[in-house]
């Protein structure tokens, strides 16, 4: 339990340095230090599945995001923040955490099922997981047999990510092409 | 593989001892998913990291030898395919769609040929993230996106069309 309010600490600390320093890279090695620690918090609480799963985008994401800082030709943000715009979100964060906090006192302590075990849909995948599909890992099982038709549209918004990468990638170096043989052409 | 692309000799000598490895946990990661945590997502991702860290290592020619880009996105849309006709057989053997039609004996627990149609569509997955996101990778790659400008790239298709 305590070992959580550590790495959850590091996480704060880890995003404020991401939002308020100036050198891009550094942000960008500040919000992968952030995702290897909630991958960290994942696998001390016990979910390896989504623990491998964060580690291994966050991977993905950090090596595409260094290798986009990388370059020289990228606009950086310079000036300071007004003191008047700091101290409006200060009390702006004052005042929703004073909202929300009747809210706070309501959820269940950390880590407890929200519903209750015996009758939640949580409980039954427990208890019926092994013996109604077959699988051993509990999770693959609510992915790929209870859960089956959500994961198809997974599948299906990846492949619409793909469309749109290729999409609005595209279309530079189309412009860049056209530009450049326009230039031949007047010569 | 020319000598000036990509990043130094020890990066190079690293990751071509390493690359297999990397692939084989992420076959692993996949084959294994219903037994061990993992499946088909992240050892799909693993798969198409191997492809990255040759692209950062020897530059984007070198993985786009190993896999063209055209037989990556039909293995994107063959696991799609793979996975939607593992839903709709479900549909067609049993009484619903994407139900987990095969026969599933309390024997079989804890094997590998357990659990129905549930490693059969880890593999379809595993293989439509792999490429999709292999795919990704290069087009940020060719776009320019990713990767320091070094030299002449071209793209791999040529633009058909508004072209005079």
């Amino acid at each position: 339990m305590e070992f959580i309010v550590v790495l959850l600490v590091f996480m704060v600390i880890g995003a404020l340095i991401a939002a308020e320093t100036r050198d891009l890279l550094s942000a960008v090695i500040a919000v992968g230090a952030v995702g290897f620690i909630v991958s960290l918090a994942f696998l001390f609480l016990k979910a390896p599945d989504i623990a491998i799963t964060q580690v291994v985008v966050e991977v993905l994401t950090l090596v595409v995001l260094v290798r986009a800082t990388l370059r020289n030709d990228i606009t950086t943000v310079e000036g300071m923040r007004g003191k008047i715009g700091l101290a409006f979100s200060l009390v702006v964060i004052v005042l929703i955490t004073l909202a929300a906090y009747p809210f706070f006192k309501e959820l269940t302590s950390f880590g407890a099922p929200l519903l209750s075990q015996g009758k939640s849909v949580s409980g039954f995948f427990l208890k019926e997981g092994l013996r109604r599909t077959g699988a051993a890992n509990v999770t693959t099982s609510i992915l790929l047999d209870f859960r089956m038709y959500d994961t198809i549209g997974e599948a299906t918004i990846l492949f619409a990510s793909l469309l749109g990468a290729l999409a609005i990638l595209r279309r530079p170096s189309h412009k860049k092409r056209g530009a450049k043989d326009k230039e031949e052409r007047i010569k | 593989m020319s000598e000036k692309e990509g990043l130094s000799i020890i990066v190079k000598v690293v990751t071509r001892w390493i690359v297999g490895f990397v692939l084989l946990f992420g076959l692993y990661i996949v084959i294994f998913g219903h037994l061990t945590p993992g499946g088909g997502f992240p050892g799909g991702v693993v798969i198409a990291g191997t492809f990255v860290l040759l692209t950062l290592a020897f530059g984007k020619d070198t993985p786009l030898r190993k896999l063209n880009s055209t037989l990556a996105s039909e293995l994107d849309s063959t696991g799609a395919i793979i996975f939607l006709g593992i839903a709709l057989l479900g549909l067609y053997f049993g009484s619903f769609f994407a139900e987990n039609f095969l026969t599933k004996l309390p024997s079989s627990y804890f094997k590998l040929f357990s659990a129905g149609v549930i490693p059969w569509a880890n593999l379809a997955i595993g293989l439509k993230v792999g490429a999709s996101i292999f795919m990704v990778f290069i087009i940020l790659s060719v776009t320019r996106v990713v990767g320091l400008p070094s030299g002449e790239k071209k793209m791999t298709r040529k633009p058909t069309g508004r072209r005079k």
